[in-house]
């Protein structure tokens, strides 16, 4: 079975930084790590190839910095991984995003199972994983908690809802997104760190991959970012202890008037 | 000469600071209070590959260096030394004579179990009237055929009871003195081997110390470690790297304390600041960080030693001596800095000044790292 998993390199904070000019990420300086979702979808790649067999591939596009974030894959136990990084990729959006990974994707050839993290801790949109499915034409299933049975023809998993679960039985190849219920990620082994250090990542430029180039980087992407703020915090909420509701009441409407509500 | 870690070595002091946020910070604290060494936790390191780092292939390593595993000890012992000495106590002081010292046959039945994790390693040198004078042993082997049979005890046994390897040192020829000392593998179930009181101590609480007692413990031949009379030199020898590992928890508690103190300086204010705008504190944090890098230049020099093959026994003790006793006024300065907060049990930094006190002790008092360092400037 060959599985690839997209990964995504993102700062290591909750407080994005931001250029103000480019309305882009700043990523000097801001410690970076493996999308968490992300390792939970290498995680469940490498419980596939225990059960079933086969290679896991991990694909990334970013600078040439992600190659850490790559290594740290294979430290998990992926067997390779490919960075796709060129100018001609800056910028990008989630569409033009998922135009290039799709591009890297057709020129690997032969992949039965995809996997991506549900989304990204920095961006949130979701939207990279589904894109993808989308050009390459194949079906996809978003949020999965469990993944059931496989076979050459059909993929059995479990897909998160707010008030339970689907089960969804899907025509592979697949594409998945999965939540970060569906397993712990392991902890890479010293060995296994030492053996990702010693291998070659190919980087693929632009050149390398088959891509419509106006398809790509700022020129591809529909998105703008006009403006990226901090949302002003909301002041806590003030709670009211009483021992009876008609006591809670009074005190409210007493409170009410004070502030002038009513 | 130069001073920045390899990309291997920077890779593996990750993996040991992920482990030690994930795993060992959240317990730290209960575990300390209880007086409790989880074994699962040490399991989850030796599965993790942090007791292979630096053996061979071979004998199941990951063939990584010295200074690899010793930056392994610092980030663990930044947030739970005493599991930084529970690993220090299994490679450097069990698996490490083995692999200098023993067989073939010694070092596929016993190392690669260590190097794997699988099993955990103890050092019996030290007896109740042979401390810092470790050659005074009163724990005896006697030949018996082609067997050994040992008696006597040793005490503060890090690992002790838990352990399933153990290289224990004994008496082999009263006469010889120093050079009568025979090294033994010693393994938890062997009929006759038990274990004394669990000592209770000031610090450290979330290792294991304990008292070995054999009694008539019949050691067959193949479980000698080195030649007779040997014992002495391998124990020395033993210690020489052992050192760097002590030296390596003390780092890691003078750094873990220095950055609480940080972190908490910036928080706390008084007077309508944070505490750290004082320059009485803010100096006292710049003493406390310029410590802690001298004592981490030793500490690495002495790994660096050991990984070309050089001499290393006085740079370890250097490096052992200097990084404890900034270790005792760093965490002592931390605690000063947080308050009455500091004394509080609620929060890290009596715990690392508890902690840190032990390692200006074990492994050599650093009265006799002292002697070490003057004996070979002297010489």
């Amino acid at each position: 079975m060959d599985i690839v998993v997209c990964v995504k390199q993102v700062p290591d904070t909750t407080e994005v930084r931001i250029d103000p000019e480019t309305n882009t990420l700043i990523r000097q300086g801001v410690p970076s790590i493996v999308n968490p979702f992300d390792k939970n979808a290498v995680e469940a790649a490498l419980q596939l190839r225990e059960k079933y067999g086969g290679k896991v591939t991990i694909l990334s596009m970013g600078p040439l910095q992600s190659k850490e974030a790559l290594k740290e894959c294979l430290a998990m136990g992926a067997d390779e991984a490919v960075l796709l990084s060129d100018r001609a990729f800056g910028g990008s959006d989630t569409l033009a995003t998922s135009h290039a990974l799709a591009a890297g994707l057709r020129k690997m050839g032969k992949v039965d199972i995809i996997l991506c993290g549900k989304q990204a801790i920095d961006g949130d949109t979701a939207q990279v994983g589904p894109e993808i499915a989308e050009h390459l034409g194949i079906t996809q299933v978003t949020y999965v908690s469990k993944i059931n049975t496989v076979d050459e023809q059909v993929i059995r998993v479990e897909r998160e809802h707010e008030e339970g679960y689907e089960v969804i039985e899907a025509q592979m190849p697949v594409l998945l997104t999965v939540v970060k219920s569906i397993n712990e990620p392991r902890y890479p082994t010293v060995k296994g760190t030492m053996k990702a250090n010693r291998k070659e990542i190919p980087v693929w430029t632009v050149d390398d991959v088959e891509v419509d180039r106006d398809a790509l980087g700022l020129k591809g992407s529909p998105t703008q970012v006009r403006r990226i703020f901090t949302p002003e915090r909301r002041v806590q909420g003030e709670m009211m202890q009483a021992d009876t509701a008609r006591e809670a009441a009074a005190l409210l409407v007493k409170r009410l008037v004070e502030v002038k509500i009513i | 000469m130069q001073f920045q870690l390899t990309e291997d070595q920077q890779m593996v002091q990750k993996l040991a600071r992920d482990f030690a946020e994930k795993r060992l910070a959240p317990s730290v604290a209960e575990r300390d209070e209880k007086e409790e060494f989880s074994r699962e936790l040490f399991n989850e390191m030796g599965e993790m590959g942090l007791t292979s780092i630096c053996f061979p292939e071979a004998y199941g390593g990951a063939a990584g260096d010295v200074l690899s595993y010793i930056l392994a000890v610092e980030e663990l012992s930044k947030v739970d030394d005493g599991i930084g000495i529970t690993l220090s106590a299994t490679v450097s002081l069990c698996a490490w004579p083995i692999y200098a010292y023993g067989t073939e046959e010694q070092k596929q039945k016993y190392l690669v179990p260590l190097v794997e994790g699988e099993k955990l390693g103890a050092f019996g040198l030290t007896e109740p009237n042979a401390g810092t004078d470790a050659a005074a042993q009163q724990t005896v082997a006697i030949a018996d055929g082609d067997d050994y049979i040992l008696n006597g005890s040793k005490v503060f046994i890090t690992n002790g009871g838990e352990a399933e390897t153990y290289v224990v040192f004994a008496m082999t020829d009263k006469s010889r003195g120093t050079r009568g000392i025979t090294a033994f593998i010693v393994e938890k179930d062997m009929p006759g081997f038990t274990f004394g009181k669990k000592e209770h101590k000031m610090g450290i609480h979330t290792s294991l110390t304990n008292e070995l007692v054999f009694q008539n413990v019949r050691l067959p031949k193949e479980n000698m470690l080195g030649k007779v009379g040997e014992g002495f030199k391998i124990a020395m020898s033993t210690l020489d790297g052992g050192r760097i590992g002590v030296a390596a928890q003390a780092l890691g508690i003078a750094q873990g304390a220095l950055d609480h103190a940080i972190r908490y300086s910036k928080e706390r204010v008084q007077f309508g600041k944070p505490i750290a705008h004082n320059q009485a504190l803010a100096f006292m944090m710049a003493d406390m960080a310029t410590k802690i890098d001298a004592a981490r230049l030793l500490v690495y020099r002495a790994a660096y030693l050991k990984d070309q093959g050089l001499p290393y026994s006085k740079e370890a003790a250097m490096a052992k001596l200097y990084a404890s006793d900034i270790a005792m006024e760093v965490t002592t300065d931390a605690v000063q800095i947080f308050g009455g907060y500091g004394y509080s049990r609620e929060y890290p930094v009596e715990r690392l000044m508890r902690n840190a006190k032990i390692t200006q002790i074990y492994e050599g008092t650093n009265q006799v790292q002292r002697m070490v360092i003057s004996g070979s400037i002297l010489k």
